[in-house]
């Protein structure tokens, strides 16, 4: 072991490190030049919806009622303590549109679609069915990447806002039911505390965390080794960084609309 | 082109083509020409190079070195749909697209794209090639996954004959199935060429197969081709390599262990 190994280690993990960023850069770049050019192909996308936005909303919905319950009860006794019980509704509000609602979102789309999208295409890789496609003349990169991200890119904001409004009423469940809250001044408040900034973060925080997801998904997939372990690593390494990036993402963007 | 008089170039030929992964040479310097119309089978051990060559002809894998004409055309002249839509490929494992049913997967440079046509006839030609492999109408709207090897093999011949190419690439078209199946597979192959009037280019190790199958052999061992030469004369050929290849010895200059 001389001096240097461990210099050698750390040199030797950032230039992996910026590799894999330069990899991904390309990969997207061509995902992006591939969405709007043509051939495009309408089943996939209107599959890619399916899958990603319509079959997600059962996850989304609870993920986002129980948050929001469990937030309204936890600003409620943390507000006792300085008797701001009746912030419930703002902070409940603010916390499930600025964050909560994008994060989580992100993150299950993560676990639901990141991963799927990655099993399904390292499968595809492994078993030579993307060779297939390049010999009848079709672009992988066309044919199963563009329609996915496309498809995330405009369903995920929407998914966001679902789970936005559903978070908002597990809190409205939670405090009108059992914290005593008035129902209609609970909403009266709500709507009057948000601002359209709030929500316009929101939306573009579930395109970014969209793009993330089906964009992990896709190039962990392409990128695959062989066999049953090369689709377990594909598959495992898209969501980790899926779920990573979503998160950067996340406190980069909170940064932009919310450091005055 | 050239000044010497040949009227027709070979359909597909490899001149000088290399191709390392990493460290490892896997194809050091191969030449090959396969005359229009002909089948030539390449065999060798496994891990010799075969699908690599396979997949540089149609542009899967970039050769690190050399040169690769098909019909007298360097490959990367042109346009690269117009180049592919002159090939069908049967891959190993058949790779038949398992969320599509079994006619769109035979029809499926027939949906899209510029060999495009309307739905109906799509399937029309789809279940006519089904015909051809031997498989009734009613698998067509099964999906692969329903489908026993031999089937899926069948299938994925379907397709790769679906737009009449002039060349087809067999990969290890008989690995997996039961004798029988074997050699219904090897006769359709024959056939088909046979009919279609097509070139074709096969790998296998698997000898049944290559006297099936074969105009000319060619055998691939260490990077490079051994021995060529028509199928009537591989016995007769005195290159030990060869000899131990399709008699399937253990002792010989190849060695077993790899």
């Amino acid at each position: 072991m001389s001096l240097a190994t461990p210099l050698a280690l750390i040199g030797r993990t950032v230039l992996r490190v910026l590799a894999a960023i330069g990899r991904v850069a390309i990969f997207a770049g061509a995902a992006i030049s591939h969405l709007v050019r043509p051939p495009f192909y309408a089943r996939e996308f209107l599959n890619a919806l399916l899958q990603i936005g319509w079959l997600s909303l059962p996850v989304v919905g609870l993920t986002a009622v129980f948050t929001g319950g469990a937030l309204a009860l936890q600003i409620y006794s943390g507000g006792a303590r300085f008797n701001a019980e009746a912030v419930v509704p703002q902070i409940v509000a603010i916390g499930m549109v600025r964050e909560l609602g994008p994060v989580l979102v992100g993150l299950m789309i993560a676990a639901r679609v990141t991963s799927s999208i990655a099993a399904e295409i390292a499968t595809m890789k492994v078993t030579e069915q993307i060779d297939a496609l390049v010999t009848l003349s079709t672009h992988p990169m066309k044919y199963l990447v563009a329609p996915r991200l496309l498809a995330a890119l405009i369903v995920v904001p929407l998914l966001v806002a679902v789970g936005d409004v559903i978070g908002i009423f597990g809190g409205y469940f939670v405090a009108t039911g059992s914290l005593g809250f008035n129902p209609a001044a609970y909403l009266e408040n709500t709507v009057d505390f948000l601002e359209p900034l709030d929500i316009v973060s929101s939306l573009v925080k579930g395109c970014a965390f969209g793009g993330i997801a089906a964009l992990m998904g896709c190039y962990y997939g392409m990128q695959s080794g062989r066999g049953a372990q090369g689709v377990g690593r594909a598959t495992k390494g898209s969501v980790e960084a899926a779920a990573v990036l979503i998160l950067a993402a996340n406190f980069l963007l909170t940064g932009v609309f919310f450091s005055i | 082109m050239t000044d010497t008089p040949t009227p027709l170039p070979p359909m597909i030929e490899l001149r000088h083509v290399a191709k390392s992964f990493g460290t490892k040479p896997v194809l050091r310097d191969v030449h090959m020409s396969i005359p229009r119309g002909t089948s030539m089978v390449i065999i060798g051990g496994s891990g010799t190079g075969k699908s690599v060559t396979l997949k540089c002809v149609l542009g899967l894998i970039e050769p690190d070195a050399g040169q690769i004409f098909v019909d007298g055309h360097d490959m990367h002249e042109g346009d690269r749909d117009a180049f592919l839509a002159r090939f069908g490929m049967l891959f190993q494992g058949g790779a038949l697209f398992d969320s599509l049913p079994v006619w769109q997967n035979v029809a499926f440079r027939l949906l899209r794209g510029a060999l495009r046509r309307p739905k109906r006839e799509a399937r029309e030609i789809a279940i006519e090639k089904l015909r051809r492999v031997g498989l009734t109408p009613d698998v067509a709207d099964a999906f692969p996954a329903e489908l026993s090897g031999g089937m899926q093999k069948r299938v994925g011949l379907a397709r790769a004959i679906a737009a009449d190419p002039e060349i087809i690439f067999f990969d290890e078209p008989t690995t997996g199935l039961d004798p029988i199946m074997a050699g219904v597979i090897n006769d359709l192959i024959r056939e088909i060429v046979t009919e279609m009037g097509a070139t074709a280019m096969t790998i296998t190790h698997d000898m049944s197969s290559v006297r099936a199958i074969a105009d000319d052999v060619a055998m691939l061992h260490d990077g490079v081709i051994k021995w060529t030469g028509p199928v009537a004369e591989m016995d007769r050929a005195a290159d030990p390599y060869l000899q131990q290849f399709i008699h399937g010895r253990a002792e010989g200059p190849i060695e077993a262990v790899r």
